[in-house]
């Protein structure tokens, strides 16, 4: 490929830093000692463009090394991958975690989205700006930025921090000391059961990644089963239980491995969809970092399921310890022959590979996952082809979500009620905030009662930013997939004390998906700003109910993906509920 | 899956081939659909959503361009809901960016009623100038809807350049090249290719866009002939756009085989050897 | 080939191959849409194998970029088709049915090992032998060449060697697989067409075949010569010798274009007469004693042009001559009548009906097919035909039709400018995308890129000379000196130094090159010189 190269040279460190990834450069071609042969002969073409999935890892080890992308470091990159200048631009500018404009030691993301704005993040943001300055300024050593919603609502307020060439860590109950601190991490995770604990029964286990403590308490035996029954049998397994995908849209899940299964294809792949951004939802997160190796079995068993033989685990890049545990679990079930060339001697392949995303809540769209896999702007694809017939690296491809993975492995263990439990997420103003595992049918007002509130909330928000508002009576609704139960979505419950000012909770979510909107299809990239510019004269005293309405149907008669299809709803709901503006 | 396939296209019967879009059946039952990112020499981007239409059993509208029509596949393009959708897509372009030369939109807007002006007025932001920082096109980022046939065009579906990019993201989202360096410090190689397929004229060459801040642009009184490019040996179609005697443009065909619409630097922008001395150039 | 005066594909055709070898051209900056079909065939799966001294920018898409010395294509064609034998992979039931000569191409290939190969061209050996396998054993190929492979003195020795390659695996004659000069003016192929050549009659019918020859005379009513005339080569050396005294040239500047140009310029001073036809007063021009102005073809007449993929295309007036200027047809049909020949006052289409009354491969080619059909490949021999997408096709016949393809062995012939210690860098030159030939015409527009001339060197090579980027170096060679500033260009590999030629009136590259040229084609070696690079104070 004809790549012009920026003029700038990168560094010694940023040199150092991308082979960390790649390995040193070969040959004189792709950035080496330009060698007496290299004169001669090259190569190219086809498998150096096939190297384009590993510019995410390589922008990630810049930003956790350098701290930053200097045009002379993406020159590297794009000379070690034979990938476009303007390409890898378009990559890096795409993501929030990511930075090609500045190159900053520390970079501090403080959340501020409907959790803890109500839980102390408003202060900690005047605090900061005293201390360093104004959002995005540096004081040589930091700078800092807002955040969307870090999945930490369970100790709010939260904060993401970059350390370049330290690591990355995450403050939960921040306060200005415990920003400057190092790692201190090491809450208690919040969580409890109504009825038989299944997803969450392992929870408090003392050291997660030890593979043998989860060999002792059932542990490996679904997949196990799975390898004596054979793929029909298990997707059969699956089926009758009813499974449906748990991060948002509820799709069958056996249904959807066989038909990656019956995909004439030489390859497949299983994708651990981990990417878990939605607003006040942080059960996949406690599920990697307590539970790991239920997300690598899951993933196995859909693995031989499916016909694949690599799984990816795409796992969101601020749950930086569910990304460690993970890999530590991996590398121990390799070990001990979980995965490998021939997994549990069954003459099954199965290997895992763990990716890091890098701070885009579109990404946990099936297929802008794929995109952002690939290397590529976290753009999502037009469906159809739907991704188990043209998925990643344009192969059949089964996503499923974190906990759809777990959940499947108890199934398949045959482990009591585990077709028939449920993962919620409890936080806003309410006592305990956790996780709540909960059999189907539990209602909101049960899943309030076991987190413990003094007082009633004023508003409960169902399903995430992507869900809704609920009217009070909605509270004793029993919970599953379709009416009268509301939408699913990513099982989130968070409840507004009376306390709460509704104009700014509803104007947030507004922003969030204003951020992040990818920006590909018209409806959503504008449709997201116009909604939050009306909701604000709307606010402020308009009557702006029916132009809201408008913009509404359009989002989601006419954007591409779910994302902008879902970008009304919680405002709707609001609006519908008299929660915003004049109405009251 | 061989055969031909009807659809029903406002509840009229359409034959159409395996393989043809929603697009491709509408059209064939003499149905207008509009469109804006799409080009037939381009992959479909799906960004802009204005050609969306209602099918039947779909949740959703559903973008004719892309979407393979099946057989029996029950097809509205008149319904509230469609005209409601464009509409809206519409204004929100209209209140987004400069549509003055982008007549296809300005007549689409009236044909659905769109009305930008219920979304508040202006609110005073600086708009971006057009950029120009060479002699052969200009950019004009105020006009620029981002439909993507730039890049595309630029990248895998016709130049394979890659010099420009959907950067950031979101409402942020732009065209850009590599840490927004000007054009002739990017990989651009200014074969125009990008020009070619801008629906609303954010991508200009500089002799339109010189004349038509000079007020001397004028379309109607120009001619357009086909020829053959003079460099090379390749044989590219050229249309020569003619006014008061003088080379104003050159484009390529889109519907020829050979250039598909493409050009190289020197057959989109070397013809002004042509009289040359004689009118002072 | 075999007989037939163009390229055996359609551009089409790349874009459906499963092999694409790129030999001796540049074409992403010299053929650009071109190139965008052979960048289609990537995209559909093609591997690509590029052969060129320069790592180029074509070459930088290649899956394989083998970086042979100046001048040694041969030695790499024959170590090819060597390995192709030894390893079996050779199309036997082709060679049989539709070649003759192998067992003398066998045997003339058989000195060139791999390793011997790899000495003489720099090439690994291992990469030669990928090189062999991959084009053996793709189910198609397309070899495209230009003037990397033909401006040498050797030329027509270097395309019969790829020829060869073609005939050793059937790659010619089937839709994708086929052999594929890409021209490099946007005529010349035209040229051809018309008989602007030594030997060739219209329709690429030979002057010495008498039944053609009088067919000519018959329409033309007057004799035709027999014997071939002279090439441009061959011209230059009667003009030195005093047999060519009068030359009218028309839109052509040998004055800059010619190898070892001062050379050049004295031949043309020295003729008695000299008449230039152009659309602009050229160096070529100022030496005229009569100076024609002519209208530009592409956009001020009338008339049809021929592409690589012998595609007759229309070209239309946009624009009337500008002045004095006259459409060429109105000047040589003046010019006749003055020299007392009346042929009337024809329009574009009667010459060129006239062309496919005698030019059976155009002669279905009617200006309202071609307008209808946006041009047509030749052959097409009737107002039926559709034209010709690929040539040969009668070689895959059972039995094949008409003669059958010759092998012809080529031997080794390094470049006439030999590298020594006076003279130790191989300077070779080339185009750059937004610049065409000596700048006549693509130096009127104002290009962002136009780097100028400028005497390119490796990294290495500049580090050496103490020379960088930027700064002044004088190029010398046996013939003359310019002097030009130095761009540092990683494609190039220590000994290997590059010069485009689009602007003489800057850098004169062509005071440097050799004018050793083919006997057959009468091209010139541009491609190798002998020079030294010094540093210019």
């Amino acid at each position: 490929m004809d790549i012009r190269l920026p003029m700038a040279a990168a560094t010694v460190d940023e040199r150092r830093a991308v082979d960390r990834i790649l390995g040193p450069p070969t040959t004189g071609w792709e950035g080496g000692e330009r060698r007496r042969v290299d004169g001669h002969v090259a190569t190219g073409g086809h498998a150096a463009r096939a190297r384009r999935h590993l510019l995410l890892p390589v922008l990630h080890a810049l930003q956790d090394d350098i701290g930053g992308i200097s045009d002379g470091a993406l020159g590297y990159v794009c000379e070690r991958l034979t990938i476009p200048p303007a390409e890898a631009y378009g990559v890096a500018t795409f993501y929030g975690l990511l930075s090609v404009s500045e190159v900053s030691p520390t970079v501090i993301h403080l959340c501020d989205d409907i959790v803890c704005r109500t839980s102390g993040a408003k202060e900690l943001f005047t605090a900061l700006a005293d201390a360093i300055g104004p959002e995005g300024s540096s004081d040589g050593t930091r700078t800092w930025h807002r955040s969307n919603c870090l999945g930490q609502c369970d100790a709010a307020p939260a904060a993401f921090v970059q350390e370049a060439g330290v690591g990355r860590r995450v403050v939960v109950r921040a306060d200005l000391d415990r920003l400057a601190a190092g790692p201190i991490d090491g809450r208690d995770p919040a969580y409890a059961a109504i009825g038989d604990a299944v997803l969450t029964a392992r929870f408090g286990a003392p050291d997660p990644a030890d593979l043998d403590a989860y060999r002792a308490v059932g542990g490996y035996r679904g997949l196990r089963r799975a390898l004596e029954v054979g793929p029909d049998a298990v997707i059969a397994i699956v089926e009758a239980a009813g499974l449906r995908g748990r991060g948002g849209a509820a799709f069958p899940t056996g249904r959807k491995w066989r038909a990656v299964a019956d995909e004439e294809a030489t390859e497949r792949y299983v994708v651990c969809n981990a990417d878990e951004s939605e607003p006040g939802t942080f059960k996949d997160r406690m599920l990697m970092e307590r539970d790991p190796f239920s997300v690598v079995e899951g993933l196995t068993i859909a693995g031989h399921a499916t016909g694949a033989t690599k799984g990816f685990i795409y796992v969101r890049g601020e749950y930086p310890d569910a990304e460690d545990r993970l890999r530590a679990a991996i590398a121990a079930a390799e070990a001990a022959g979980y995965l490998g060339d021939d997994v549990l001697g069954s003459g099954f392949p199965f290997r895992i590979e763990v990716r890091r995303g890098a701070g885009a809540y579109i990404c946990g769209e099936e297929t802008a996952l794929f995109e952002s896999i690939e290397g590529r702007r976290g753009e999502p694809r037009a469906k159809p082809p739907y991704p188990t017939t043209v998925g990643l690296f344009g192969r059949p491809t089964a996503v499923n979500n974190v906990e759809t993975l777990a959940a499947a492995v108890a199934i398949v263990a045959e482990v009591p009620g585990a077709a028939d439990t449920k993962l919620f997420c409890v936080s806003g103003d309410v006592d305990a905030a956790g996780v709540v595992e909960a059999p189907f049918g539990v209602t909101v007002r049960e899943l309030l009662t076991v987190a413990g509130s003094s007082h009633p909330p004023q508003a409960v928000l169902f399903g995430g930013a992507a869900g809704r508002f609920l009217a009070p009576a909605e509270w004793d609704v029993p919970l599953g997939y379709g009416p009268p139960s509301p939408p699913m979505g990513s099982g989130a419950v968070v409840a507004f004390g009376p306390g709460v000012d509704m104009d700014d909770i509803v104007q947030r979510i507004a922003e969030f998906f204003r951020d992040e909107s990818c920006g590909q299809c018209v409806p959503c990239r504008e449709g997201t700003v116009r909604q939050d510019e009306t909701l604000r004269r709307l606010v402020a005293g308009a009557d702006e109910r029916g132009l809201l309405d408008e913009i509404a149907q359009v989002m989601r008669d006419a954007s591409i993906c779910g994302l902008g299809q879902t970008a009304a709803e919680a405002v709707s709901s609001a609006i519908a509920l008299g929660l915003v503006g004049g109405a009251r | 899956m061989t055969g031909r396939r009807t659809v029903e296209v406002d509840g009229t019967a359409v034959a159409i081939e395996p393989g043809a879009t929603i697009l491709d059946a509408c059209r064939a039952g003499g149905v207008d659909v509009p469109t804006l990112c799409y080009l037939e020499t381009l992959t479909p981007a799906n960004a802009c959503r204005l050609c969306s239409v209602e099918v039947e059993g779909s949740r959703t509208l559903v973008p004719a361009c892309s979407r393979i029509a099946e057989d029996g596949m029950v097809i509205r393009t008149a319904t509230d809901r469609v005209r409601h959708a464009r509409r809206m897509i519409l204004e929100f372009l209209a209140v987004a960016v400069d549509l003055t030369t982008a007549p296809e939109l300005l007549e689409a807007m009236a044909v659905y009623g769109a009305d930008p002006s219920r979304y508040g007025t202006d609110d005073g932001s600086p708009r971006p100038d057009a950029v120009v920082d060479n002699d052969l096109y200009v950019r004009d980022l105020d006009k620029c809807v981002l439909c993507y046939r730039c890049v595309e065009a630029c990248g895998d579906d016709a130049q394979h350049t890659y010099a420009i990019t959907i950067a950031d993201r979101g409402a942020a989202a732009r065209v850009a090249t590599e840490f927004d360096v000007a054009l002739p410090d990017s990989a651009c190689v200014f074969c125009g290719n990008c020009v070619a397929v801008c629906p609303t004229g954010a991508l200009m060459v500089k002799t339109e866009f010189d004349m038509r801040v000079a007020g001397t642009w004028h379309e109607e009184a120009q001619t357009v002939t086909r020829t053959v490019c003079g460099y090379c040996g390749v044989g590219c179609n050229l249309d020569v756009h003619v006014q008061d005697g003088a080379i104003v443009k050159v484009t390529s065909p889109f519907d020829h085989d050979v250039t598909a619409g493409n050009l190289c630097i020197k057959g989109r922008f070397g013809w002004t050897h042509v009289r040359a001395g004689v009118d002072g150039a | 080939m075999f007989g037939a005066g163009g390229g055996t594909s359609s551009y089409e055709e790349i874009e459906h191959t499963d092999l694409i070898v790129l030999w001796g051209s540049n074409a992403r900056a010299a053929h650009p849409i071109f190139f965008h079909h052979l960048l289609k065939g990537i995209d559909n799966g093609a591997r690509m194998i590029a052969i060129d001294p320069r790592r180029t920018e074509s070459a930088a898409w290649a899956d394989l970029w083998l970086g042979l010395d100046v001048g040694t294509d041969i030695a790499l064609a024959n170590a090819v088709g060597r390995e192709i034998i030894a390893a079996g992979l050779t199309d036997d039931e082709f060679i049989a049915r539709a070649t003759t000569g192998f067992d003398a191409y066998a045997e003339s290939v058989e000195p060139y090992t791999l390793d011997h190969a790899a000495d003489l061209t720099g090439v690994p050996a291992e990469a030669i032998r990928e090189l062999a396998h991959a084009y053996a054993k793709a189910p198609t190929a397309q070899l495209c060449w230009t003037l990397g492979i033909t401006e040498h003195h050797n030329a027509s020795d270097n395309v019969f060697a790829l020829i060869d390659l073609a005939l050793l695996t059937g790659h010619v004659g089937r839709y994708g697989s086929g052999l594929v000069p890409i021209r490099g003016q946007n005529n010349v192929q035209g040229g051809g067409d018309m008989g602007a050549l030594p030997n060739k009659l219209p329709g690429f019918q030979d002057v010495a075949d008498d039944g053609a020859r009088r067919r000519f005379e018959d329409a033309w009513g007057c004799a035709v010569p027999a014997e071939p005339g002279w090439h441009l080569s061959q011209m230059f050396e009667a003009m030195e010798r005093g047999d060519l005294r009068a030359l009218y040239v028309i839109g052509e500047n040998p004055a800059q274009s010619e190898a070892d140009g001062t050379r050049a310029r004295r031949a043309l001073d020295g003729l008695d007469h000299l008449v230039v036809q152009d659309i602009f007063f050229t160096a070529t021009a100022e030496l005229a004693d009569v100076v024609l102005p002519a209208g530009a073809a592409w956009a001020e007449s009338e008339g049809t042009v021929t592409s690589s993929e012998r595609r007759v295309q229309r070209v239309r007036r946009v624009v009337p001559p500008p002045g004095n200027a006259r459409d060429d047809i109105d000047i040589l049909v003046d010019l006749a009548r003055r020299l007392g020949h009346d042929w009337g006052q024809p329009t574009a289409e009667e010459v060129w009906d006239e062309l496919r009354s005698l030019s059976p491969i155009h002669a279905g080619m009617s200006y309202r097919r071609l307008e209808e059909l946006g041009g047509i490949q030749w052959p097409c021999r009737d107002e039926e035909d559709p034209g010709s997408r690929f040539l040969h096709g009668r070689l895959w016949e059972d039995p094949p039709r008409g003669p059958k393809a010759p092998f012809t062995p080529v031997e080794h012939d390094p470049p006439k400018d030999e590298l020594t210690d006076d003279y130790p860098i191989r300077l070779t030159t080339g185009r750059h995308l937004d610049s065409y030939n000596t700048g006549v015409q693509s130096g009127r527009y104002r290009s962002p890129r136009r780097t100028g001339g400028t005497i390119d060197l490796s990294p290495e090579d500049a580090a050496s000379m103490g020379l960088a980027a930027g700064e002044r170096a004088r190029v010398i060679s046996r013939r003359g000196s310019v002097v030009a500033p130095v761009r540092i260009d990683r494609s190039l590999r220590p000994g290997l130094a590059f010069m485009a030629f689009h602007y003489p009136e800057d850098v004169d590259t062509n005071r440097l090159t050799l004018d050793e040229w083919d006997p057959k084609s009468g091209t010139a070696e541009f491609k190798a010189t002998a020079v030294r690079i010094e540093r210019e104070p």
